[in-house]
């Protein structure tokens, strides 16, 4: 009982930012030591969250003012079921990338791996905590900051053009969303979410503030075409930055704008859902073709990416919450199938030195466990049965049709087949030889076993669809607006 | 038109300027600069309209907000101007190289 009591009054929200920020701290003040810190961290990290989701299972969504200030002038932190899950999907593939890079950095390159990633985690989790719109802001120029810091990480010519164009763009995507802040909190005089949601109402400073923080958002997701930095700063990164890029950081302006959209957008933005599903349709279709056309398996994997983005804006168009649940479940399971993906990659170009498809030379035979990975990762985002992918997918086609907006389904179709063929592109040429044939060199048994788990988890994702899905309505996240 | 329109239009006109110069140079220390343009104008939105009330003391949530945006922006400038040194170390080129359109 007292564990119990002990544990429901601890500000779980406050450690899950402290913990990371204190641990990037230490790592950066004793290099030697990095490696077993950053774990311990991201263990501790994972500990916090199962506290987080035990206290808001119990007593519903949570909000902590932090010193005691209260919302029109401190800092308020929020989680309820939408936080929540994000946040749990973060410390699950966190603790994976975290566990693929000690296998994968030498011990000079960890050391600086490890504060940035955890500084990275810090700024993610304060993220998707924050319960106000300025904070939203300063929380995404930390995790771009940290982010390009981390592409620059491999340290060679196309990484830092990569991360040089990366930053420039994350730079005006967050300006862009701060100008939209202005004009909210000008017309509302708050930037509390809840606050907010109740004095919206339609004026032409309102639209202003909505076109001009969407588009910050999307250039940040990465939304065709808005993609153009994507791939090259995905592929040019080391793998385990590659995998927490596509995993977890696009994901995070999409969170954003997703929460903007549920509760302080005006109900009348909808028209601008099909926008939106729109460049999202496209997004599939032609990441989907880009990535057939690629002749490296890390561009294909990015490009991927862009494709996968696309299909969680099918969701805006219908906006049910039953197609903002699919959205979200495609995104749980991309986040551990794209790390998977990329891991996998990671291992193929330290078995191989390259990752030229055309020259994989019986991967099959000599990494099953990598191509395994691979291919069970490409299967639930393939969106094959029973994977999350596919949950996530069905669930998107059953609200398109309730919504008697068939054409969406077309595209959700069309998306899988592209994505079946760039698939299997690979796992071809990874059971055959090839015509060159050249050394290989030994890959730790950690990093392949780890990319297997991050997969299996994402073809698992499908068949214990009601616990997430139960998660996601704790605290009504998708009741305001024009949801329904 | 008041004074606080004024500032918050000059504001946008910074911030639209900035972005043309962002878009238009390639030399990436004008891209830096253009970005600090653009950040400075939204800035002087935000302190504008922190005085939209005539004879009454201005709002100073926005300047609280100004102020941490500050912080923001210098953390990324330098950042920004490490990346370019270490960009023309590598390359010797102070430009990103042309977008391969596919």
């Amino acid at each position: 009982m007292l564990v119990g009591a002990s544990v429901a009054s601890t500000p779980w929200c406050v450690i899950a930012i402290l913990l990371p920020l204190t641990g990037a701290l230490v790592c950066f003040l004793w290099p030697r030591r990095s490696v077993p810190l950053g774990l311990l961290t991201a263990l501790g990290i994972v500990a916090c969250m199962t506290g987080l989701c035990w206290q808001v299972v119990e007593q519903g969504a949570q909000r902590y003012t932090i010193g005691g200030w209260g919302a029109p002038l401190g800092i308020d932190l929020y989680a309820d079921g939408l936080s929540l899950l994000m946040l749990l999907m973060t410390a699950v593939v966190g603790l994976g990338i975290g566990i693929y890079s000690s296998g994968y950095f030498e011990h000079k390159t960890a050391a600086v791996f490890w504060p940035l990633w955890l500084f990275l985690w810090a700024a993610l989790n304060a993220l998707l905590l924050s319960a106000d719109i300025f904070n939203l802001y300063v929380t995404l120029e930390l995790l771009g900051l940290s982010a390009v810091a981390l592409v620059a990480l491999a340290g060679d010519a196309d990484a830092l053009t990569a991360a040089m164009r990366y930053l420039l763009v994350s730079l005006l995507g967050s300006l862009f969303y701060l100008l939209g802040v202005a004009l909210l909190y000008h017309s509302f005089g708050s930037v509390d979410i809840a606050i907010l949601a109740g004095r919206v109402e339609p004026s032409p400073a309102v639209w202003a503030a909505v076109g001009l923080m969407s588009a910050g958002l999307l250039l940040k997701t990465a939304l065709f075409p808005l993609h153009f930095w994507l791939p090259p700063a995905h592929a040019s990164a080391p793998a385990p930055v590659s995998a927490l890029l596509s995993a977890l950081v696009v994901m995070a302006s999409f969170y954003i704008l997703l929460r903007l959209w549920l509760e302080v957008f005006p109900p009348s933005a909808a028209a601008a859902g099909q926008l939106l599903g729109l460049l999202g349709a496209t997004a599939v279709l032609w990441g989907g073709i880009q990535a057939l056309r690629q002749t490296r398996l890390k561009l294909l994997i990015a490009y991927s990416t862009v494709a996968q983005l696309g299909y969680l804006f099918l969701a805006f168009p219908l906006g049910t919450s039953f197609a903002w649940k699919g959205a979200l479940y495609l995104l749980l399971s991309h986040a551990m199938a794209k790390a998977a993906m990329f891991m996998a990659a990671g291992n193929i170009l330290r078995f191989g030195g390259h990752d030229r498809i055309a020259d994989l030379d019986r991967v099959a035979q000599r990494l099953p466990l990598t191509l395994a990975a691979f291919s069970l990762a490409g299967i639930s985002i393939m969106g094959l049965p029973p994977s999350g992918g596919f949950i996530g997918k069905w669930m998107l086609l059953d609200a398109a049709f309730y919504r008697g907006q068939w054409w969406w389904a077309l595209i959700l179709i069309m998306g899988g087949l592209l994505t079946a063929a760039y698939v299997f592109k690979v796992v071809g040429y990874a059971f055959t030889q090839a015509e060159v044939t050249h050394e290989a060199s030994r890959v730790p048994a950690g990093m392949e076993w780890t990319a297997l788990v991050l997969a299996l988890a994402a073809v698992l994702l499908g068949l214990f669809t009601p616990l997430p899905l139960a998660l996601l309505d704790l605290g009504f996240p998708f009741s305001g607006g024009y949801a329904g | 038109m008041n004074t606080v329109f004024l500032y918050a239009l000059v504001g946008v006109g910074l911030f639209t300027l900035g972005l043309y110069a962002l878009i238009v140079h390639t030399h990436l220390l004008r891209k830096i600069l253009a970005v600090n343009v653009m950040g400075s104008g939204v800035f002087l939105v935000l302190v504008a309209l922190g005085g939209r009330t005539p004879g009454a003391s201005p709002d100073p949530v926005p300047h609280a907000m100004v102020i941490t945006g500050i912080v923001v922006a210098v953390s990324a400038t330098a950042l920004a101007l490490a990346l370019l040194l270490r960009v023309r170390a590598e390359t010797g080129r102070t430009r990103l190289p042309e977008e391969r359109l596919e």
